[in-house]
């Protein structure tokens, strides 16, 4: 999960890390109020996950709260490359003499994670290591030894920090460490970190990716997602524990197991091509136990997706036995029926691997109209994309 | 003789008294693995009835290792645990941990690899979010279903349990000498590059598939190995094509980030050094029924 930027902020306060003064405003009243609290010059951000908002317009100065007002009034509602604008953040203004650039990442080459520094700040850092590799400071950190003060120094020292900011850099990089590992983060990016006028180091902008396999341990990271940018099919689907992506297409695919779903989805464009260019509408793991119940309430998701025209439920049976998946369609149908829902949309259902025949048979006997049998993926795939293009 | 599994490797269950952990256990003995005990701290000292087998539970792996001779442990504990479970396997020197648990919280991977690397890496281990090891005729550590197919002399490396079982259903005729499902999360503790060099050492394999899908670079980095240290042919195939940027697709690792870790990447490294790349997982299994039908 990407965090906002002032969600960002706010978790490196909370971690002791120092950041300017501010807080987060849905409308231009309450960028009146955060602006009167402050006092002062201050900054109107666009709170957008998408680089380059700056050249966009998303971010301004305002000289007091009338001014943040009109300011958060042009922001609010702003599209940036596709994505609108419905918060901003105001800060105190930094008097920023000098940028540097601080992250800590996962590596998943070496199966650890990685800082990266550099006296080169405030620019996009792919960019700076490409034309000046010597400014850029890669350096692997043990995911058991952590990071402490010595090694946070050989880090400062290798990426040339001056040496009137060193001691406060390194206090900074433990810190961001420990906030790293105590918030089970996979991305957190410092950049600028600053060297404000009076000499004191600042953070500047956060970027911060939140690993949610552990939100077990995280209670509170279930706040942090943003519900209104979330599509309402997605949260129907988790809160029915499905492993559910809205995609743009019309054909509505259901499969078992991540890698089989997701070259169903491909299968199924490259179908597309020959049929009115349709594409898959979603991408949808029931996961490998597929009971009639988890089945029916997939369907219900995949259905109730207006831009679906044709549905394509892909089902390798391997531990699951094909009849059972079988019998977990037709139950579907009969439960979705019983729930008051009228399905019209035809299904391609194709079945193989364990037990395959005998779930054909109960398709077959089954008798139902909208259900129809192809055994081979990429048949399929093709009769999908077909009857979803004659559906369009 | 297959790798890394063989029908002489003894299997522990860490977990083997869960619901998953139990159901299986039944299956890898009904599939002819030579289970030889349990472990949960817990229950230590009790028997477990697998349908006539009566399985020893043990205190910890080492004791396990002690009184049976187990050289192989598959982990089914809930994520919470699983760190501290593979950290057990690990300081007992356990030559193969196969981590069958989705959901484990990257940091808690991260520790336990470095973990792993600090003591030698006396320890593989397979996963974790991954469908087990199966070497067809032989032996089975994990998920994968036994009966899709039996022995053969194909090798195959996934990232991906059911597209495994895909694979190995559409060669079905041809047989596998192994199957590796390596997981599908952003760290794991067996690479496609491990699984190639084994597959490339082992006589008893002649090809190999394998299936990548989008995120990382791990599949780039196979090409590179393949290019300088496989002379076996390989047949790749890569999920994901249509997949959009950002989105976790299923498996925690399965996302584009930025323009890093898309399908067409990976496919054109993968062309780049001579391994043909099927379209679908059906085209592949031609491409493989090709090599194996040519040699």
């Amino acid at each position: 999960m990407d965090l906002y930027e002032y969600q960002g902020r706010d978790l490196f306060e909370r971690h002791g890390l120092p950041v300017l003064a501010g807080g987060v405003a849905t409308t231009p009243e309450e960028a009146r109020a955060i602006a009167e609290r402050l006092g002062g010059r201050v900054v109107v951000k666009a709170q957008v996950k998408v680089g380059g908002r700056g050249k966009a317009g998303g971010v301004k100065l305002a000289e007091g709260p009338d001014e943040a007002v009109a300011r958060a009034t042009d922001i609010l509602g702003m599209d940036i490359k596709g994505h609108t604008v419905h918060k901003v953040m105001i800060t105190v203004t930094a008097d920023v003499a000098e940028e540097y650039y601080f992250s800590y990442l996962l590596d998943r080459a070496n199966r650890t994670f990685l800082c990266i520094a550099s006296v080169a700040g405030g620019m996009d850092i792919e960019q700076v290591a490409a034309e000046t590799p010597d400014k850029v400071v890669k350096a692997p950190i043990d995911a058991v030894k952590g990071v402490d003060e010595a090694k946070a120094r050989e880090i400062v020292t290798a990426a040339g920090f001056p040496a009137e900011v060193a001691d406060q850099v390194v206090e900074i990089a433990v810190g961001l460490w420990q906030a790293f590992v105590a918030e089970d983060a996979t991305l957190v990016e410092v950049n600028p970190l600053a060297k404000n006028g009076d000499g004191r180091m600042l953070l500047l902008d956060a970027k911060i990716s939140l690993d949610e396999n552990a939100a077990f341990r995280h209670p509170d990271h279930e706040a942090l997602v943003d519900q209104a940018a979330v599509d309402p099919l997605e949260q129907a689907a988790k809160a029915k524990d499905l492993n559910y992506v809205k995609l743009d297409g019309e054909v509505g695919i259901i499969g078992n197991g991540a890698g089989l779903v997701m070259s169903t989805l491909d299968v199924v464009a490259y179908a597309g091509e020959r049929h009115g260019n349709v594409k898959p509408a979603n991408f949808l793991d029931i996961g490998g136990g597929a009971s009639a119940a988890v089945m029916a309430n997939g369907l219900e998701i995949v259905l109730s997706d207006p831009a679906v025209k044709s549905v394509f439920v892909n089902v390798f049976g391997g531990i699951t036995a094909c009849d059972e998946v079988a019998n977990g369609i037709i139950q579907a149908l009969a439960l979705l029926e019983q729930r008051g829902e009228q399905v019209t949309k035809p299904l391609v259902v194709r079945l193989d691997g364990n037990n395959a025949e005998a779930g054909r048979a109960i398709l077959d006997s089954a008798n139902n109209p909208l259900v129809q049998r192809v055994d081979t993926m990429d048949g399929a795939a093709e009769r999908a994309a077909e009857l979803a293009a004659a559906g369009v | 003789m297959a790798i890394w599994l063989t029908k002489d490797s003894k299997v522990i269950v860490q977990g083997m008294t869960g619901s998953e952990g139990s159901k299986h256990t039944r299956r890898m003995l009904a599939a002819g693995t030579n289970v030889v005990g349990g472990v949960n701290p817990r229950k230590a000292g009790q028997t477990v009835d697998f349908d006539g087998t009566e399985l020893p539970v043990f205190a910890s792996v080492a004791d396990a290792m002690a009184e049976t001779g187990a050289d192989v442990t598959v982990i089914f504990v809930p994520p919470q645990f699983t760190k501290a479970a593979v950290v057990e396997a690990i300081d007992a020197a356990i030559p193969l941990a196969v981590v069958i648990t989705e959901g484990v919280p990257v940091h808690d991977t991260a520790s336990f690899w470095a973990y792993n690397v600090a003591q030698g890496e006396r320890t593989r281990i397979i996963g974790p979010n991954c469908p087990g090891i199966a070497s067809p005729g032989a032996s089975n550590a994990g998920i994968i279903p036994a009966d899709i197919t039996g022995s053969g002399r194909i090798g195959l490396v996934s990232k991906s349990g059911t597209l495994t079982y895909q694979m190995m259903y559409e060669l079905r005729d041809i047989g596998f000498s192994t199957c590796v499902g390596i997981g599908g999360d952003p760290i794991i503790g067996t690479t496609h590059i491990d699984a190639l060099a084994a597959f490339e050492a082992d006589p008893e394999t002649d090809a190999i598939v394998m299936i990548g899908e989008i995120g990382g670079d791990a599949e780039e980095r196979a090409a590179e190995f393949i290019k300088a240290n496989v002379t076996k042919p390989v047949v790749g195939y890569i999920a994901g094509f249509t997949a959009p940027p950002g989105k976790t697709m299923g498996h925690a690792g399965a996302i584009i980030s930025g323009s890093a870790g898309t399908a067409e990447a990976k496919q054109a490294a993968l062309e780049a050094v001579g391994v043909k790349v099927g379209k679908t997982p059906t085209e592949t299994a031609k491409l493989m029924r090709e090599i194996m039908s040519g040699s």
